[in-house]
């Protein structure tokens, strides 16, 4: 049983990974096509080999200015989301806003940050900060405005103040949507600096592909690709993991 | 009618009143339109009594432990617990719910334990005296038989087993006055009168006066010394009942012609209230 689960959490995704290249590397000779057009994986892969120590500063840049972004994000997500979820004035007079702003592209932004900041980290430390504030928000507030009214008697009747009601019951309850909203988050958040590097950056996996991409070296701009989704991967089964420690009852494990 | 319940109140010195009602209206205001709750509510309630109201669903039960547990205030009319006007929540009082309302990110233990960080004097001193509050709080979890599954969360054990917990929970802060809102509404036959009995146990080990809301006719006999008989919207309470049989019931008790009589009779009472009102 315990190898049986194993064998679904780990061998089964590696199997649909490896499926896919197949058919990548498959469609890609019997087409015949051109390596700027659609590199094989084993371009790729080949590619990847060749540029690996430039590959792995330009990823480190990538991750830090994402992972930077994302902090904040969580800051000011989970303070915003409490204090809108907690307050019903609040929620009326932030709401539209919140919303407006998360239809702004966000590449639409990315030239004023250049004009207020240059370029560089902190641009890309700012888009991954916008992109993926909003679903932490919009999740925590969820969370605490579907606080059970029960729940709430039984705080009140003891006694307690609208504080201690937030403390005891609002914020542990908060949780199980917080971590959802992070693993979407997250993911985001390489979004956010991979879209500034590409327009204003001189470092970063954004740039890296661009430079590339304008020297037709398609390979190097896919070898890019992958790399941000592997990191976006680990993140994402980083916070899967904490989630599941974290939270476990609400999975009732 | 009316006027014998004012004597009887007014003979009983205040001293020995836990929870009284004066006159007391409720009204919901809506957009447009306004509801009677409540109407014209007059009772007393001695201390270490306990005391059951019965009505149909809807009547307004509900409201009336609200009102004595300050969560929302009357209309018109004053509500007095021991002398004193309610004028919000107040610590001498324990509250249980129709739903065990459990936390389910804490254990039963600690779900026992949240009044006593949230209730003074307890809450300032709570990590100095936490020991002996988990202590109290392991007995009280013993006394209805769920030794053991202080460490479970709420969700891994069965309605009944979360009920008593949630009997505890009220228990823990030893509030003068434990008011129970159908709180084995929701439990099958069986487990219903097993907690009958826990809780008979538990009102009889200390001096508390219980007020149990319900629409469980042999649950209001069981275990009242006073039923009252709501009607429904307005809600006024039309009887007043006392149960003279001895304490500790049993089961088997249940099945006595005294009880059954008693029975008979506030079921009439309630079946009167339902034809005037629909």
């Amino acid at each position: 049983m315990q190898l049986r689960e194993r064998l679904r959490d780990y061998a089964l995704p590696t199997l649909t990974f490896v499926l896919m290249l197949g058919l990548w590397e498959g469609i890609v000779v019997v087409f015949n096509m051109p390596r700027f057009v659609l590199p094989a994986p084993t371009a790729v892969w080949a590619s990847f080999l060749r540029w690996q120590s430039a590959i792995w500063g330009h990823a480190l840049q990538t991750l830090y200015t994402t992972l930077v972004g994302f902090g904040i994000a969580v800051a000011v997500g989970l303070l915003l989301g409490w204090l809108v979820g907690y307050s019903a004035v609040l929620y009326k007079a932030l709401y539209p806003l919140l919303v407006a702003f998360n239809s702004v592209p966000k590449v639409a932004i990315v030239p004023v940050l250049v004009i207020w900041f240059g370029i560089g980290t902190v641009p890309a430390v700012l888009t991954a900060f916008l992109i993926s504030f909003f679903p932490i928000v919009v999740n925590v507030a969820t969370g605490l405005a579907t606080l059970e009214p029960e729940l709430r008697d039984v705080l009140r009747s003891l006694g307690a103040g609208r504080f201690q009601v937030f403390y005891k019951v609002g914020l542990p309850r908060t949780m199980p949507y917080f971590f959802a909203s992070m693993k979407v988050a997250v993911t985001l958040a390489f979004v956010g600096s991979v879209i500034a590097e590409t327009v204003a950056s001189n470092r970063g996996v954004g740039y890296l592909m661009i430079a590339a991409s304008s020297r037709f070296d398609v390979p190097l701009v896919f070898a890019g690709l992958l790399v941000i989704g592997a990191m976006g991967v680990v993140l994402y089964v980083g916070f899967a993991f904490l989630e599941g420690r974290l939270t476990s009852w609400a999975y009732r494990k | 009618m009316s006027n014998e319940r004012a004597v009887a109140s007014a003979q009983r010195s205040s001293e020995s009143i836990a929870v009284a009602f004066d006159n007391v209206n409720l009204v919901y205001r809506a957009k447009d339109s306004s509801t009677a709750a409540l109407e014209d509510i007059n009772m007393s309630v001695g201390k270490g009594e306990f005391v059951v109201v019965a009505g149909p669903s809807g009547c307004g039960k509900t409201t009336l432990l609200k009102l004595i547990a300050g969560l929302i205030s009357p209309t018109e009319g004053e509500v007095r617990l021991v002398g004193q006007r309610v004028r919000g929540p107040s610590k001498v009082v324990g509250m249980a719910f129709q739903n065990p309302t459990l936390l389910p990110w804490r254990t039963m233990l600690q779900n026992v334990l949240l009044p006593l960080e949230i209730v003074e004097p307890h809450r300032s001193q709570f990590r100095r005296e936490r020991a002996a509050y988990m202590r109290k709080a392991n007995e009280l979890l013993e006394s209805v038989h769920l030794t053991g599954f202080a460490n479970a969360h709420p969700w891994q054990l069965s309605g009944g087993m979360q009920q008593r917990a949630s009997l505890c929970r009220a228990l823990i802060h030893e509030p003068e006055i434990l008011l129970l809102d159908e709180p084995f509404g929701a439990l099958d036959a069986f487990t219903r009168e097993e907690l009958w009995l826990v809780l008979q146990d538990l009102w009889l080990e200390r001096t508390c006066t219980v007020m149990l809301v319900t629409h469980d006719l042999r649950e209001a006999v069981f275990l009242g010394d006073t039923v009252y008989v709501m009607s429904k919207r307005p809600g006024t309470l039309t009887e007043r009942s006392e149960v003279p049989f001895s304490r500790p019931r049993t089961l088997e008790g249940c099945f006595e012609p005294e009880f059954l009589e008693m029975f008979r009779r506030i079921r009439e009472q309630i079946g009167e209230v339902r034809e005037r009102t629909s």
